[in-house]
C-alpha cells in the first residue's frame, strides 16, 4: 500500500463546508511571536502552514474537528476554536 | 423561549449521551438529546473496541441486534522497530462464548443504532444542532441550553459532549485542556474483502483481532499504534500524546503513512482501499485530569469528564462513557423523585461512580500516565533491545554462538541500559499497570 498525500486522504472524507462562518480562526499577529509552532506538526489534516513570507496560513475547510490545535497552541488568543455550526463540517461514514 | 421544560437535556449523542437518554426514557422521564452531527455518530470515531459489560447492563445481548463488527478473540501486543517486530499473541476460545467480552465497532453506524434505541424508548433526538452555551437563572443555576437563537429549559443538563467539552468549560468545571492530558488519535479505515481479512488474521466467521503497537510506529514519541479488524474493513491508526507531537517536530499526518507502509504492517493491509481518514482527541490524564463532575443543574459524563483509561496495552473509554451515562441518568431519576436538582442532590452521581468500576479502575491505573510519560525507554530503547536479542537468538550464520546471558548483557550495555534501569522500569511498570 502506498503512502497517501493529505489531499488524497481528506478527499475520501465527506465535508459539508460552511461557507459563511469559519469555525476556527487564527490571529496571525500572535502567531508571528510563536517560535515553536506546534500546530504545524500536530494538526492531523495539516491545515496550519507557513507561506513563503513565513506567515501562518490556515484553512478550516478540511478540518477533522479533533481539537488538537486548540490544546497544543500555547499562545492565548491565537486560536478561536469552536465546532462548526450544526450539520456543517466533516461527516464520518465509518468512524 | 419555548415554555416546555424537559426533565433532562443531554448534549451529545455519543455512547455516554445515548446510554443516559435510554435509561431516562425507560424510566418515563421527558428527555431531549441534542447532537451537532447530521446524525448521531457522524462526528465520532474511535480506535475500535467496545468492552461489552457496560452496554450489556441496559441492552442484554445487544450484539444480536447492534451493528457490531467482529467479536475480539485475538489480542496482540507488538513492539516495532525500523527493521522488525516482536509480538505477544493471545487467542482464546473463551472469547467465543457468551456473554461476549468485546467487539470491534465503527462509530457512524454504532452510535446511530444506540441513539435509535433511546428514541424508541421515548427520548427526543434533535440532530444537526450545535449547543452554544448553558442557560442560567438569576442565581447562576443551570436551567437549560442555548443553541443559536433557541433556548431550551430542563431540570438537569447532562453534558456528554465529548473530550473537547466546551460545556464543562462554560460551566466553570474545567479549564483549558492540557496538551499532556490528551492524545491525538489518527485513523484510516481500509476496505478489504471479508475472506482476505479472515485469512490474514487467522480468524473464522465473526471472530476479530485487536493489535496494539509500541516503538517505531510513533518514532519513539509517547504513544502507540492500533489495528482492529472489522467485517470488511481494517481500522489502523496512532494515538500520540498531543503535547509530545509539537516537541518532536514530526508530523502526525506523516507518521500514520509511515506506519501502514512499515514492511511488517504493509502485508496486513496490502490491496486495501482507504475509505476514510479521521482524527479525534483521547483524554489520557486519568484520575489526575478529572474535573468536578457536577454542579447545580449539570452533570458531565464520558469523555467530557475525562473518563478514559489508557494503559498502553488497552484503551477504554466507551464502556466508561456508557456506564457514566447510566449513572448520570440514575442520578437525574433520583433527583426528580425528590424534586431537588441542586449540587447536593446531584452528588449522588459521584457516589455511583465511586462504587463502580469507573473510579475503581481509574484509581488502579492512576500512575500509568506518569509512568508512560517518564519512562520514554518503552517507546524507544526496549523495542530495539527486544528486536536485537531475538535476532541474535534466532540467527545462525556460522559465527561462534553466544550463551543467552552474556548476549543479553552485551545488548543491554550497547543500549546504555544497566540492570538497575531494567529492574527499576520493570517494578515501576508492574506497579503502575
Ligand atoms: C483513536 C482513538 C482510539 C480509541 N480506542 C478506544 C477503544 O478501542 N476502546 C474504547 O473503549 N475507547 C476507545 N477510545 C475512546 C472512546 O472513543 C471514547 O472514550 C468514547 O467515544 C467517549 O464517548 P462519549 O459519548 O463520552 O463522547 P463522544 O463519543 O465524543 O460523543 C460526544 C458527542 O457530543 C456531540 N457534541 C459535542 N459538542 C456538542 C455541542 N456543542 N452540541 C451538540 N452536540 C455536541 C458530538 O458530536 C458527539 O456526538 C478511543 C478514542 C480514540 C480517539
Ligand atoms: S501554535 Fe498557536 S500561536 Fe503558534 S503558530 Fe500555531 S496557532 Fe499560532
Ligand atoms: S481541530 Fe484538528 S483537524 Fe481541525 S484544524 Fe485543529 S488540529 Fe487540525
Amino acid at each position: 500500500m502506498k503512502k497517501l498525500s493529505i489531499e488524497e486522504r481528506l478527499g475520501f472524507n465527506k465535508f459539508n463546508v460552511d461557507d459563511d462562518e469559519a469555525h476556527i480562526t487564527i490571529n496571525k499577529e500572535i502567531c508571528r511571536t510563536c517560535t515553536e509552532k506546534p500546530c504545524l506538526y500536530a494538526c492531523p489534516a495539516l491545515l496550519y502552514n507557513l507561506n513563503e513570507a513565513g506567515e501562518m496560513t490556515f484553512d478550516y475547510a478540511g478540518c477533522l474537528e479533533c481539537g488538537t490545535c486548540r490544546v497544543v497552541c500555547q499562545k492565548q488568543g491565537a486560536i478561536q476554536w469552536n465546532y462548526p455550526r450544526g450539520i456543517f463540517g466533516v461527516q464520518f461514514r465509518y468512524g | 423561549m419555548s415554555e416546555e421544560r424537559f426533565d433532562c437535556i443531554i448534549v451529545g449523542a455519543g455512547p455516554a449521551g445515548s446510554a443516559a437518554a435510554l435509561t431516562l426514557a425507560r424510566a418515563g422521564l421527558e428527555v431531549l438529546v441534542i447532537e451537532r452531527g447530521l446524525q448521531a455518530g457522524s462526528k465520532n470515531m474511535t480506535g475500535g473496541r467496545l468492552y461489552a459489560h457496560a452496554l450489556q447492563k441496559i441492552i442484554p445481548n445487544f450484539w444480536e441486534e447492534a451493528p457490531v463488527e467482529r467479536r475480539v478473540v485475538k489480542e496482540t501486543i507488538t513492539m516495532i522497530t525500523p527493521s522488525g517486530s516482536v509480538s505477544l499473541d493471545y487467542k482464546s476460545q473463551r472469547y467465543n462464548q457468551e456473554p461476549y467480552h468485546s467487539f470491534t465497532v465503527l462509530r457512524a453506524q454504532f452510535d446511530q443504532w444506540l441513539a435509535t434505541k433511546a428514541e424508541e424508548a421515548g427520548a427526543v433526538i434533535a440532530t444537526g444542532v450545535r449547543v452554544d452555551d448553558l442557560l442560567r437563572d438569576d442565581q447562576g443555576k443551570i436551567i437549560g441550553v442555548i443553541a443559536g437563537e433557541d433556548q431550551m429549559l430542563a431540570n438537569v443538563v447532562i453534558a456528554a459532549d465529548g473530550v473537547n467539552s466546551l460545556l464543562a468549560q462554560k460551566a466553570g468545571l474545567r479549564g483549558e485542556l492540557k496538551d499532556i492530558h490528551v492524545a491525538t488519535g489518527v485513523k484510516e479505515v481500509i476496505e478489504l474483502p471479508r475472506q482476505v481479512i479472515e485469512d490474514r488474521f487467522q480468524l473464522t466467521g465473526e471472530e476479530g483481532a485487536a493489535q496494539l503497537f509500541v516503538g517505531r510506529c510513533t518514532q519513539g514519541i509517547q504513544g502507540g499504534g492500533f489495528l482492529y479488524t472489522n467485517k470488511n474493513t481494517i481500522s489502523i491508526g496512532l494515538v500520540i500524546t498531543s503535547g509530545a507531537i509539537g516537541k518532536s517536530k514530526i508530523k502526525i499526518a506523516d507518521l500514520i503513512e509511515e506506519f501502514k507502509t512499515h514492511p511488517n504492517i504493509a502485508p496486513l493491509v496490502t490491496g486495501g482501499k482507504v475509505v476514510e481518514y479521521s482524527a479525534h482527541l483521547v483524554p489520557e490524564g486519568g484520575l489526575n485530569m478529572l474535573p468536578a463532575l457536577y454542579t447545580d443543574g449539570l452533570l458531565i459524563a464520558g469523555d467530557a469528564a475525562g473518563l478514559v483509561l489508557n494503559t498502553g496495552y488497552m484503551v477504554r473509554g466507551m464502556d466508561l462513557a456508557i456506564y457514566s451515562g447510566i449513572a448520570a441518568a440514575q442520578t437525574v431519576i433520583k433527583a426528580k423523585e425528590k424534586e431537588d436538582y441542586s449540587k447536593t442532590s446531584l452528588s449522588h452521581y459521584q457516589e455511583l461512580l465511586k462504587n463502580s468500576f469507573v473510579m475503581k479502575d481509574l484509581e488502579t491505573y492512576k500512575n500509568a500516565p506518569a509512568f508512560m510519560e517518564q519512562t520514554t525507554r518503552i517507546f524507544t530503547t526496549y523495542p530495539q533491545l527486544a528486536d536485537n536479542i531475538l535476532y541474535k537468538l534466532f540467527t545462525v550464520y556460522g559465527t561462534p554462538a553466544q550463551h543467552l546471558l552474556p548476549m543479553v548483557m552485551g545488548e543491554l550495555k550497547k543500549n546504555n541500559i544497566s540492570i538497575f534501569d531494567l529492574v527499576k522500569d520493570g517494578i515501576k511498570g508492574v506497579r503502575a499497570l
